[in-house]
């Protein structure tokens, strides 16, 4: 008789079997608060997941807390803006370990279709660690529903005791440093050259979530892009664009 | 005598009542408001500069996100700007199909926002799914037709880029079937409870002279007792051809702006009923075919063209150089217009009101900052 046959016959007759690490997880896994946290367009379809017809609550994550304090997962839901970034890193140091953050939608991964604007930040992940990206603009509900379940997966395979929040405090960051204008614009203190440039690529690597096995810092393979300069934005009427049809397909 | 101390508190922009990333200073004496200064800026994403850069058509979906509740209208207002400016001319059918989803759009904006307001006044939640509810049913059709939920990008230069068929015909109707009833429970929700009753009346009043000097516009100056409309005033696309009333409150509060909401979306009920019945046929096309979508240039010139938008007047300002994008390129957001009133609307009321205020004028902060 298998071990699983033992521990289903023995369930049958009132003994459980278990271990602290799934006892715990099972516990975490199906209480992800969220913060009640909108940044754009991507809230309003964040509400919709809430509301009856996704019912967010199926994932036990359906108690939206205003207070970050409370809350065990920010969802980025919407476009990060510079003047919004220090906020966002501020409550995302307001939350207890263990915190979860889900990047939802384009422009809170990349900056999406805003990413050429000089006021928008490419990407979350260049100031705090993101555990689940969501592609769309916006994504459907299904698509966030889909990433709680990612997040619980990941939540399964955490072992107490190697986890970074749990027991000595020792090598665990809590805070991450929050941005601020500069003489450059925006910048990450004690970092330099991290002003974030208009156009091209952001000079400073992202942040790997410990979920997708990193330790919380910024990702060491990917160098500093220093030769990387602004591409100079065109005006669109210097470019030749191919006219086919009347631009409808079928 | 006792001395009191005036006491600033921030709100925002991370609060669950301020609609989004906005911000309010707010100075107060007791409970009682003495000050409101609004930051925001929160959610600038340089729209109107991608406008300049971006060709006519690329710049299509940009509107989606301005007012991300109504991107139909927005698409509509922009073409319109557009086909202004670069003399377009659009089939019927078109107009007309452009008129549903604007009607359509409205019942959905005003069913989602008065549902938010009543959440503020602390009917939680049964209101907002009330509204989600319904907004879920139009965003079925919104996706049938354009391929989006949200984001639909439905409107081109002269037309739609699609046209609607008779499942959409068969469903809408259904869909209209189950909306007097909604409006009627969702009234009620309101006119039937005592405790919200008292949160609406003279609260947040806004008299007529002050909102016509804010340049107020939309249900909240309707709301004020200005019976002024742009699908009256400047009738665009078909309006001219319905039949429909403009509701206007008396006093001008919170109580009066949600009838005024509730009253809309009965009279969008009718135009949709209207449009329906005079739906042109297939043969005159859904969008003009002689128009270049993609390299459209249009001659140096200025064009504004408006739409009322359920929020208020929406218009675009557009600067042709003779170029394929624009060279100037200016949105009149509403929101941010009757967000402006905003701190006369609150002097002289309690903290606890704000939070209600804010709602009754139905900001979208992706419109207010762009």
């Amino acid at each position: 008789m298998s071990d699983l046959q033992t521990q289903m016959d023995l369930e049958q007759q009132g003994v459980l079997f278990t271990t602290i690490n799934k006892l715990y997880n099972w516990g975490r896994r199906s209480s992800v608060w969220p913060m009640q946290f909108g940044l754009a367009c991507c809230a309003i379809e964040m509400i919709a997941a809430a509301a009856s017809r996704y019912d967010i609550s199926r994932f036990g994550s359906e108690l939206f807390r205003a207070s970050p304090r409370q809350a065990d997962v920010m969802i980025v839901a919407g476009t990060v803006t510079k003047k919004m970034v220090p906020q966002v890193v501020r409550l995302f140091n307001q939350m207890p370990e263990p915190r979860y953050v889900i990047s939802m939608g384009a422009c809170a991964t990349s900056g999406g279709p805003f990413r050429d604007g000089y006021n928008v930040v490419r990407g979350v992940d260049l100031y705090v660690p993101v555990d689940v990206y969501i592609p769309g603009c916006p994504p459907r509900p299904e698509a966030l529903l889909h990433s709680l379940m990612t997040l619980q997966a990941q939540i399964d395979v955490q072992a107490l005791q190697q986890v970074r929040w749990y027991g000595d405090d020792e090598g665990v960051v809590n805070e991450f440093p929050i941005p601020v204008f500069g003489a450059e614009g925006l910048e990450v203190a004690g970092i330099p050259g991290t002003a974030d440039p208009v156009g091209g690529t952001p000079k400073m690597p992202p942040f790997v979530s410990p979920a997708l096995g990193g330790k919380g810092e910024r990702d060491a393979s990917i160098k500093a892009l220093e030769g990387n300069q602004p591409k100079p934005m065109l005006r669109a009427g210097t470019v030749t664009i191919e006219e086919v049809g009347h631009g409808i397909a079928g | 005598m006792l001395k009191t101390e005036e006491l600033q508190i921030n709100i925002g922009p991370q609060h669950p009542s301020t609609h989004g990333v906005f911000r309010m200073l707010v100075t107060v004496d007791g409970e009682t408001l003495v000050d409101l200064k609004p930051v925001f800026g929160y959610l600038h994403r340089n729209h109107e500069q991608l406008g300049e850069v971006n060709t006519y058509l690329q710049n299509m979906p940009f509107t989606d996100r301005l007012d991300y509740f109504n991107s139909m209208v927005n698409n509509h207002a922009y073409a319109r700007t557009i086909e202004t400016l670069a003399g377009v001319e659009v089939p019927e059918r078109a107009q007309y199909i452009r008129v549903i989803m604007d009607e359509l759009s409205r019942i959905l904006n005003h069913a989602t926002a008065m549902g938010f307001m009543l959440g503020d006044m602390g009917a939680w939640q049964t209101a907002l799914l009330w509204g989600m509810r319904e907004r879920e049913k139009i965003l079925d059709m919104f996706e049938y037709v354009s391929g989006a939920r949200m984001m639909c990008n439905y409107c081109r230069f002269g037309g739609v880029v699609r046209d609607i068929d008779d499942w959409f015909i068969t469903e809408l109707k259904k869909l209209m079937q189950g909306l007097p009833h909604y409006f009627d429970d969702f009234e009620g929700l309101l006119l039937n409870s005592e405790i919200l009753l008292a949160r609406a009346r003279n609260i947040g009043v806004l008299p007529k002279e002050l909102a016509l000097a804010y340049s107020v516009t939309g249900p909240v100056l309707r709301g004020s007792g200005v019976a002024y409309d742009i699908r009256k005033a400047e009738p665009y696309a078909v309006y001219d051809r319905f039949k429909f009333k403009v509701p206007v409150g008396t006093v001008g509060d919170v109580y009066d702006r949600f009838l005024v909401r509730i009253a809309e979306m009965r009279e969008s009920y009718k135009i949709l009923e209207q449009a329906l019945e005079q739906l042109p046929d297939a043969t005159g096309g859904f969008i003009n075919p002689k128009v270049k979508q993609q390299s459209l240039k249009a001659p140096a010139g200025e064009a504004y063209a408006r739409v009322e938008s359920p929020k208020g007047e929406l218009g675009f300002y557009v600067v042709s150089d003779g170029s394929g994008s624009a060279y100037r390129y200016k949105v009149r957001a509403p929101s941010f217009i009757n967000l402006s009133a905003l701190a006369d609307m609150c002097k002289g009321y309690t903290i606890a009101d704000v939070v209600v205020i804010l709602g009754s004028i139905d900001i979208v902060m992706g419109e207010v900052d762009r």
